[in-house]
């Protein structure tokens, strides 16, 4: 069996290169597809504790974040066609309408 | 009557309600006659009970009224209560009688005046606040009346109040008092921490198994604070300047401060107070001094002044220095005997001032008067008995209270000779200013210079009565205004004669009639033995003083209408102390130069400069500073892009995992 360990490393690897896209990457889909690899690092992690420790908590929490990762999905890709429409640009450095 | 005596303050306060509030609305005459009758209506309520309290039997004769519990707060408490008893009640028939004279000489000099309403409505506020000072039963009370006739005072020296100087005049009235009244205060707290309770009757009950103190005590302190307070109100050294320029108010004010209420607070206040000034012989003693002190410096003023309110004003002065002189020997009856007369002839000759000052249009120059007997024969004569009074003609008013005041200074153990002799000199001073002041006004050649310009007693006069008359002679004013001349007049003849000497009736009636309220004054052995056997010597002071008196009187003849050009070569030969005593002395520049200069100074650099501009602005404006600079720093975080966001959110994150990992 493969250790638990060798799940959360796998999973910290996943998590850094997702963060590292959403800090570095200007495209919109991109930075939203690294939020979704980053997602994804922890559902594995979660699932791997879930079954080191026999319990099924983990397990379900996986599944609110799936179902969280797709609404936030639906959300976010309306947002950013709304934005290519509007800024006819998806560079999100171009784009600082929340600075007041 | 009695026993529902506090009664008569509401009168005086319901004119001043009624006065203040609708007697703008009000014709002249209305107003006028509300606020007098207010007063008379006291007066016959004090009258009444003063003669009940006659027919009671002398150990009877303290009644105490609570009218409402005043203050309650833990052990400490204090109710609103009245007493009426000897003292008390003749200050009343003072306050009332007198001011009740005032007010109704008021309705004809302030006619036409702009804001006549108000002025009424300040006298009457005025009476009512030292009906409260001599009614009150505990200090506390007595110091609402004490503040009260404070505030009136700057309200009513301040009536022309477009014009600077009676601005300046009542702030003047205003601050100096304060100084005293601090020193009141601080008395009252150290009386409270010594004895728990400021109510006289249990005072003086639980000092009166006292016997003097030696040394400089708890007793002398309180006294001492006392009289601080004392020399503020009744403008005693170094309290008194502030009564000359009192002066600028109307002149029935005038006489309503000199005489009636004011300056007689802190007489009466000491006299109140027997019981621990009696126990405190350092006090008494340094209230002598500084009385002797100040009844000659201000004699010597008023030798010296041009404006004829100014002479009356130092003359008040002077007077009061003897009232402190009796309480200062320990003889407070003499003291409260003088008071009465004082307020009669003083009064008058304020009253009758005023109606000089009417009749010349505002001019207030001795020098630029003369010869006004035979326009004015009424205030002449009034005016002339009120003079003779104060110089103490024999068998007049003044005559008995101040012989009595130099006779105990004399004879009293606290006393001596040398206190004597300076009263006396003061005697024959003020016998010649009084008389100087005569000469220079009713007598002598016409020097007549109707007043242009508004003086000290501005007046406004504009109505078309007033403008009629500008280029007549002087011509004496109404029926309304010689009234209480006269009345006053009489007073001032006969009001001694309730307190004849020994050597003249079988008792002094008036300190019979006094005694219980000095019931718990501590007195030394030789009050008993020195009447009767002194006669002689009594007489002998008396006839000493009227013949300083005399000599006053010849002198002033001698250079007023004998020799007029006589005062000129005199104050040309001595011209240094002329200059001296014609500026006061100077004791307002150096008050200046000491006090208010050194004050200002530092208030502007060291209040004001250093405490306030630098270091609470500072204080203040450095903190803002201080937020801006931070949110300087913590705006640049803010730069509305979604990277830099997660960003800080990532470095948070870590932040708090390297500070959960390593601690």
């Amino acid at each position: 069996m493969v250790p638990t360990a060798h799940y959360l490393i796998l999973g910290a690897v996943l998590f850094s290169i997702g963060s590292f896209g959403v800090l570095f990457r200007r495209n919109a889909i991109t930075m939203f597809m690294c939020v979704e690899i980053m997602l994804n690092a922890v559902n594995l992690t979660l699932i791997a504790y879930s079954r080191s420790l026999q319990q099924v908590d983990g397990q379900i929490f996986v599944i609110f974040v799936m179902v969280v990762a797709a609404a936030e999905a639906s959300v976010g890709l309306a947002i950013i066609v709304v934005l290519r429409k509007r800024q006819g640009t998806l560079d999100v450095d171009s784009i600082d309408n929340m600075k007041w | 009557m009695l026993d529902s005596f506090p009664i008569l303050l509401l009168f005086p306060l319901l004119g001043a309600a009624i006065c203040g509030l609708a007697g703008k609305r009000l014709p002249e005459r209305a107003v006028g006659a509300i606020a007098c009758s207010a007063v008379f209506a006291s007066f016959l309520v004090a009258a009444a009970s003063f003669f009940e309290l006659l027919g009671l039997s002398p150990e009877q004769r303290v009644r105490v009224v609570e009218a409402f519990t005043w203050i309650q707060a833990g052990d400490f408490a204090s109710s609103a209560s009245f007493l009426f008893d000897p003292l008390s009640s003749l200050m009343i028939l003072v306050v009332t009688g007198v001011g009740f004279l005032i007010h109704l000489y008021s309705m004809g000099y302030m006619q036409g005046e702009d804001g006549y309403y108000r002025y009424f409505a300040y006298l009457n506020l005025f009476i009512f606040m030292m009906s409260v000072l001599v009614l009150a039963d505990n200090y506390l009370l007595m110091f609402v009346g004490w503040e009260g006739v404070g505030l009136c005072s700057y309200l009513l020296i301040g009536y022309y109040f477009k014009e600077r100087f009676a601005g300046d005049a009542a702030k003047k009235a205003f601050i100096v008092n304060r100084i005293g009244d601090f020193g009141f205060l601080l008395g009252m707290f150290l009386l409270f921490s010594e004895f728990g309770t400021l109510a006289y009757l249990d005072v003086f009950e639980s000092v009166s198994a006292l016997s003097p103190e030696s040394g400089f005590g708890v007793l002398s302190l309180i006294t001492l604070l006392f009289f601080v307070g004392a020399t503020g109100k009744s403008a005693q050294i170094p309290l008194f300047t502030w009564l000359p320029d009192a002066m600028a108010g109307p002149t029935p004010v005038s006489a309503l401060i000199h005489a009636a209420t004011m300056v007689t607070a802190g007489v009466y206040m000491i006299a109140r107070s027997s019981a621990l000034y009696s126990r405190a012989p350092d006090t008494l003693l340094i209230v002598a001094v500084v009385a002797l002190a100040t009844a000659l410096l201000s004699a010597l003023i008023a030798v010296a002044q041009r404006d004829i309110k100014k002479v009356l004003a130092y003359s008040t002065v002077s007077q009061l220095g003897y009232m402190f002189l009796a309480c200062g020997v320990g003889a407070y009856t003499a003291g409260i005997f003088h008071l009465m007369t004082h307020a009669f002839f003083k009064a008058l000759l304020f009253l009758g001032s005023g109606s000089v000052i009417l009749a010349m249009h505002h001019q207030q120059d001795l020098f630029k008067m003369g010869g006004l007997r035979k326009y004015l024969p009424w205030t002449w004569a009034t005016m002339g008995i009120a003079t003779l009074a104060i110089a103490g003609f024999p068998f007049l008013s003044g005559f008995f209270s101040k012989d009595e005041i130099l006779w105990e200074a004399f004879s009293s153990p606290y006393g001596g000779p040398a206190f004597y002799a300076v009263g006396a000199l003061v005697a024959g001073l003020t016998s010649f200013y009084m008389f100087r002041l005569m000469f220079l006004c009713f007598h002598g050649s016409e020097r007549i210079e109707m007043g242009e310009h508004h003086g000290d007693d501005d007046h406004h006069a504009q109505g078309p009565e007033k403008q009629a008359h500008h280029d007549a002679k002087p011509k004496e004013p109404g029926m309304v205004v010689l009234l209480p001349l006269v009345l006053l007049a009489v007073l001032s003849f006969i009001g001694g004669w309730v307190g004849l000497p020994p050597w003249l009736a079988e008792t002094n009636q008036l300190h019979h009639f006094l005694e219980p309220s000095f019931q718990y004054k501590y007195s030394l052995a030789a009050a008993g033995e020195h009447h009767g056997d002194h006669t002689a010597m009594e007489l002998t002071l008396a006839g000493l003083a009227v013949a300083l008196g005399l000599v006053g009187f010849l002198v002033a003849y001698w250079s007023y209408i004998r020799d007029p050009e006589l005062p000129q070569r005199v104050s040309t030969r001595f011209a240094g102390a002329y200059q001296l005593m014609r500026n006061k002395f100077l004791v307002d520049e150096l008050y200046d130069a000491l006090f208010v200069h050194p004050l200002q100074w530092i208030s502007r650099n060291i209040l004001w400069r250093l405490m306030d501009a630098s270091i609470i602005d500072g204080l203040v404006n450095g903190t803002a500073a201080l937020v801006q600079i931070f949110s300087q720093m913590a705006r640049r975080m803010q730069t509305g892009y979604v990277r830099s966001y997660a960003a800080w959110v990532l470095f948070g994150t870590v932040l708090i995992f390297v500070f959960y990992f390593t601690s």
